[in-house]
């Protein structure tokens, strides 16, 4: 069944632009992406949009639909009532270059800044086993696509430019998380540098980021929060401030 | 202009584009809390109807002033003055400091007040009001990190509330093996706050969330899937316990004022 599709676009570059009306068809079963490349095949020839996979596991069209955060491919048209206007927007924390795309090389920037894994210096490669339950905890946060909706939504950047220098944002929390919680990872410190370098203390958990993630990740509770508790670990925890280990674990 | 008005993103005038009700959940959020706070500060401050017939409202326990009926302190011990500088002191101002910390930097509470009374953000994709933001990165707000100092001494506070729900088993005379609305309600206030504690996510991290290798120390790995089980539901725990502590304080607050009585099942 094809239906009337109110559909607002904003078109523009990073020195002006608006939305604009359009009415478009859309068909059963169609998601945002495609009624978007119907209006570039049949109305706006020059509408820039970023896709790829058109399967939810790229991260290519992040956009925002009526205000939320989303992946244009995995949000139903059928969703939305047939009266109402389906508002189409840019990621709004980012700069945009061109109508639906953005600038996100802020997200790579960040992602050189975090050190990688650091292997066991006596085991040779292809050596190292490690048991299923030590290995679960960091696959769930392997299947971060990068649409960096995550980052998009986070308030920290996204109303406050000036924090974009010393805030890594959740998708690198996650990779950080990921890399303390792998039993081989050899490299010390990523407690402290993701308190102190990686600004893990301007998040305050109001957990945007979980509500937003196509992959269902659990970014609040199985990344964010557990890196503040191992914080707390070397930072403020009072049983070891008492037994005095904060000073043994600064000198390592 | 800063945040989602800086320059170089899509110029858009309106702080959000979001169509559905994002303002109510915020808008519940600090209307429930702020009934609380009004309630629990007047409580706190009343320093009366806190004790009838082996019940102890939660915001007394464990009574530690002088002030204190001697039938609601523990085997009388009573260390701190009934005053301080001329001023008097309600008993519940000397403990209330903790549960209320711990509730106060709970991970879940966090995101509830930071939304409803701080507008940071008030919703997902909403633009907040502020112009400067530092996190919990600089006082007061690095405070927060002293959740774990709260979890410990919350844990003591379970101890002694369970122990008045135990104590609630007795009759008016004093016999053990009795039952009674007001045992139910502490039995049911004390569990959940038991819930609340365990289903914590510096619960979570302590018991097993800080170890790098799970299969070195299986015990605590399936201590920390239990717990994990239970922080899913820790915003639930959240909720029904401030709504069973606060119902345990005025259940007996009408009881010991005379306004309700007190019915024994057996």
């Amino acid at each position: 069944m094809t239906r009337k599709l109110n559909l607002r676009i904003w078109r523009g570059d990073s020195t002006d632009g608006g939305l604009q009306d359009v009415v478009v068809e859309a068909n059963e079963g169609e998601v945002v992406l495609d009624v978007i490349h119907r209006v570039q095949a049949t109305q706006m020839g020059d509408l820039a949009v970023r896709w790829n996979c058109k399967a939810g596991k790229c991260g290519s069209c992040s956009m925002e639909i009526n205000g939320k955060p989303r992946l244009a491919c995995m949000t139903q048209v059928a969703s939305y009532s047939e009266d109402e206007t389906i508002t189409v927007t840019p990621l709004r924390a980012f700069p945009v270059i061109k109508d639906l795309v953005t600038d996100v090389s802020f997200n790579y920037r960040k992602a050189m800044e975090i050190p990688a894994y650091e292997h066991p210096k006596e085991l040779a490669p292809g050596e190292a086993r490690m048991e299923q339950v030590d290995v679960e905890r960091s696959q769930e946060f392997r299947k971060c696509i990068e649409c960096f909706l995550c980052q998009d939504t986070c308030h920290v950047i996204r109303d406050h430019e000036e924090n974009k220098k010393s805030f890594a944002g959740p998708r690198f929390f996650i990779r950080i998380a990921e890399l303390d919680m792998h039993p081989l990872d050899m490299l010390k410190n990523r407690k402290r540098t993701a308190q102190e370098e990686h600004g893990l203390g301007m998040c305050n958990i109001t957990k945007c980021c979980t509500e937003v993630c196509p992959e269902h990740i659990k970014i609040t509770d199985n990344a964010i929060i557990p890196m503040k508790e191992r914080v707390v670990d070397i930072k403020y925890d009072p049983a070891r401030m008492f037994a005095g280990l904060l000073k043994r674990e600064k000198r390592n | 202009m800063s945040g989602v008005f800086s320059p170089g993103r899509a110029k858009i005038k309106e702080r959000t584009l979001r169509t559905d009700k994002w303002w109510i959940e915020p808008a519940i959020t600090f209307g429930v809390l702020f009934s609380f706070i009004i309630y629990a500060t007047f409580r706190a401050f009343e320093g009366a109807n806190y004790y009838k017939d082996h019940l102890i409202s939660p915001f007394y326990s464990p009574c530690l002033s002088q002030a204190c009926v001697p039938e609601a302190t523990i085997f009388g011990f009573t260390p701190v003055s009934a005053e301080i500088f001329n001023f008097a002191l309600s008993p519940a101002l000397i403990i209330l400091i903790f549960p209320l910390g711990f509730r106060m930097t709970c991970y879940y509470y966090r995101k509830a007040y930071y939304r409803s009374f701080w507008l940071s953000p008030p919703a997902c994709a909403v633009a907040e009001p502020h112009t400067k933001y530092t996190g919990e990165t600089r006082a007061p707000l690095i405070l927060q990190n002293a959740h774990r100092w709260f979890f410990y001494a919350g844990l003591v506070f379970n101890v002694f509330l369970t122990y008045d729900a135990i104590i609630s088993l007795k009759n008016v005379e004093g016999q053990w093996g009795h039952l009674s609305v007001g045992s139910l309600v502490l039995i049911l206030s004390s569990t959940l706050l038991w819930f609340y504690s365990l289903s914590c996510h510096t619960c979570r991290h302590t018991i097993g969330g800080r170890l790098k290798n799970f299969s070195k120390h299986p015990l605590r790995y399936k201590l920390w899937t239990r717990v994990s089980i239970l922080n899913h539901y820790h915003q639930q725990f959240a909720w029904y316990s401030l709504g069973a502590v606060a119902f345990a304080d005025i259940y007996v607050r009408q009881v010991a004022t005379g306004a309700w009585t007190n019915f024994y099942f057996f």
